[in-house]
């Protein structure tokens, strides 16, 4: 997916006028926040999951090394072959390079955020491989042409009657809208694909180190289709994604769904360890695991290793205020909402995504909501700092904040221009007590008007009063 | 007992009768308060906008002009917030000074938390009738647990709390944010504004006033001039005029 971040406010004006997907997003949102409510109170102690988890993937992370080593070890005893991908081209060159040596001609696909973040569907259609996407979602996206907005919930920005032209157009059968039939449609359509696949690519929820196993969490049991069926099975995830044991995983999958959804569990846990072994029934002959570092190792070690405890549930952007109106698309990459406001400045560099960081009133829902807890808002905080220590926002912000830094320090000053700024605002306030519109602060007057100041500051009149006494 | 009041610079600039409001509860509750008349701001848009520096040396400042007091109060949960939460856990972790703000920390209250909670207090000077629906500002909710006390202190002065949907999310304030995505913003406020007119109440209260003027703002560009917009320290405190200060009645009078 090409990165668009740097267009985000203009972006962003687009789709707070969009009357369609700002219905779309009103109706997701009651179910992701509601339904996480609800789901999450019926757990006693889910205070002290979190606490766990959180510690637990910090510990993973601790000595990501090991367990990688310890992953690769037991995965390859299993008869699957680890890869190494340093960036997202080496990732694709990987695939690329497995499927053309077993003459792959087309590729089914469970869900995959890092496949999104990599381009590898382009790549796969550039080397003349098909990729299908299965998992409803991202299938609707393929006919669609559109990147993700959601990462569990990819199409969640498209309404049912956008999907029913979309279906028509590729299936070419007579239009429905009843979902529980459309999604029989698409059911069918791809029952062929499972069948007829040289390859299955899927992600990983997690990768566990003790077993060499990788994990996936789906509703519509593709997962299970695309990781078995095809002859070739190629994995590909981030090497963040790495946890101790199966034990571990016990304790995560309590928070994912619930974070995710608001489901108890999820309906399908697909656990792939290793290739097809003799007695099997099933399995595919070989399994390859693309280990993908791509930007995230640039987390370790500073003060923004927090970020990759993230297990990709998605609560942060179910619940911010910013995501609940403009959307994913927005976002301009792969990883919308505040976990995206983290993860894109890192990975594509600050400067192409300058806005996202400062997206968020800091309002602290999406730290709260955090199944492993990240503070989200602090480490936006933190690039912000690297933007303002890089001088990387524009003058028109630069300059009236180097001035109140200047004022603020120095009582006098202040006083004296708090007290004229009391004065001519009060005065600018005019009859009705308002100010219509005011150069240097338009964002906010252009949609509000600013109510006047009373016209005197607090301190002249504290300190008249304490005079006179 | 000595209460430092740390009026917040917005209160000082925009609305210094929430001010006298504070100040009228805090010394009707037998507080001794003083106001030291060099503060200027706790540093939070210079803060939150990545001017670590700055704020430091603000955080400095607001140490060295509250050390004398037993507490110090603030009518906002968000300046509170910078004070109790931001200064000890990140702008001096580790610092040599993290002490003392872990102490300034311990000592400073959001003011609807600091009467009932230290104080106590039973009953409030203002009398109030009708419903009110209050916004719950973000920083005192989530990084101070601010949630009943103003609710407590606006019944006790007579209002009945009508609830709007909502109650706990943005206004789309968020400090330079207002200002830096604008539409955005506005957006979020549009949606609280909404929120605030199906509640039915004729008063929407808050504790923050950055997230009041953005509400006030909004209302008024939709052409709504009739819903009132409060600090709660407004309600509670009632008719101002005991505080003397004869300027401050004339003040009062003209804003209405």
């Amino acid at each position: 997916m090409q990165v668009q971040s740097m267009h985000f406010k203009r972006n962003a004006s687009a789709k707070l006028n969009d009357a369609v997907l700002q219905r779309n997003m009103q109706k997701a949102k009651g179910k992701f926040v509601d339904g996480r409510a609800k789901a999450v109170s019926e757990v006693e102690n889910w205070e002290a999951i979190r606490t766990h988890a959180a510690a637990l993937r910090d510990q993973c992370l601790a000595n990501l090394d090991a367990y990688l080593l310890e992953f690769e070890a037991n995965a390859t005893r299993h008869g699957a072959v680890v890869h190494w991908a340093e960036t997202a081209a080496e990732a694709c060159d990987i695939i690329v390079k497995i499927a053309k040596e077993n003459g792959v001609a087309k590729a089914t696909k469970s869900k995959s955020m890092v496949s999104e973040e990599v381009n590898l569907n382009e790549r796969l259609e550039a080397a003349g491989i098909q990729p299908i996407e299965t998992d409803l979602g991202e299938y609707i996206l393929q006919l669609a042409g559109e990147p993700p907005s959601h990462i569990v919930a990819p199409a969640v920005h498209k309404s049912k009657e956008q999907v029913a032209d979309l279906f028509v157009a590729a299936h070419g059968k007579p239009r429905l809208t009843d979902i529980p039939a459309m999604t029989r449609e698409a059911r069918d359509a791809l029952r062929d694909h499972f069948l007829t696949a040289d390859m299955g690519i899927s992600g990983a929820n997690f990768i566990i180190a003790e077993t060499g196993t990788t994990l996936t969490v789906t509703n519509e049991g593709n997962a299970d289709m695309v990781t078995t069926v095809p002859r070739i099975h190629c994995v590909i995830t981030g090497v963040e994604k790495v946890i101790p044991t199966l034990e571990d995983f016990a304790t995560l999958i309590r928070l994912l769904p619930r974070s995710a959804v608001g489901q108890t569990i999820a309906n399908y846990l697909t656990l792939t360890t290793g290739t097809k072994m003799p007695g099997d029934q099933d399995g595919p002959e070989q399994m390859h695991i693309v280990l993908v570092d791509a930007g995230r190792t640039k987390f370790v070690g500073t003060d923004m290793q927090d970020m990759l405890r993230c297990i990709r549930c998605g609560a942060c952007m179910n619940h911010c205020p910013v995501y609940q109106n403009v959307g994913g698309h927005a976002y301009g990459w792969v990883y919308p909402g505040p976990m995206g406001s983290i993860l894109t400045p890192t990975y594509v560099g600050i400067e192409n995504a300058g806005d996202l960081p400062n997206a968020a009133t800091f309002c602290g829902e999406c730290q709260v909501v955090c199944p492993v807890k990240i503070p989200l808002p602090d480490l936006m905080r933190k690039l912000r700092e690297r933007q303002h220590d890089m001088r990387l926002r524009p003058w028109s912000e630069r300059i009236p904040m180097a001035m109140w830094a200047f004022a603020a320090k120095r009582a006098g000053l202040y006083a004296f221009l708090s007290k004229w700024g009391a004065r001519v605002g009060s005065w600018l306030g005019g009859r009705d007590r308002l100010i219509h519109s005011l150069p240097g602060i338009d964002g906010w007057t252009q949609g509000r008007d600013m109510p006047a100041p009373e016209g005197r500051t607090f301190r002249e009149l504290y300190v008249q009063r304490r005079d006179k006494q | 007992m000595k209460v430092g009041l740390f009026v917040t610079c917005l209160v000082d600039l925009a609305r210094p009768s929430i001010g006298f409001a504070t100040l009228k509860l805090l010394q009707d509750a037998g507080c001794e308060v003083i106001y030291p008349d060099t503060q200027t701001c706790c540093g939070q848009p210079g803060y939150n906008s990545g001017a670590r520096e700055v704020s430091r040396e603000l955080a400095l400042k607001v140490l060295k002009e509250f050390r004398d007091c037993d507490y110090v109060v603030a009518p906002s949960g968000s300046c509170t917030g910078q004070i109790k939460v931001h200064y000890p856990n990140d702008l001096f972790r580790g610092a040599p000074e993290q002490r003392d703000f872990e102490a300034l920390a311990a000592k400073t209250f959001e003011l609807s938390d600091f009467l009932i909670n230290v104080l106590n207090v039973q009953t409030v000077p203002g009398k109030f009738e009708g419903a009110v629906t209050y916004h719950d500002s973000c920083s005192g909710l989530r990084e101070l647990s601010v949630k009943m006390q103003p609710r407590y202190l606006l019944q006790m002065a007579g209002a009945e709390i009508a609830e709007m949907a909502d109650c706990e999310k943005c206004c789309g304030f968020g400090g330079t944010f207002s200002i830096k995505l604008g539409e955005i913003s506005t957006r979020m406020a549009e949606n609280k504004c909404a929120n605030i007119r199906s509640s039915g109440a004729s008063t929407i209260v808050g504790g923050d006033l950055g997230c009041l003027l953005n509400i006030e703002g909004r209302l008024r560009r939709e052409g709504d001039m009739t819903t009132q917009v409060k600090h709660f320290a407004e309600i509670a405190a009632g008719d101002l005029s005991s505080l003397d200060g004869s300027e401050r009645n004339a003040n009062t009078n003209e804003h209405g």
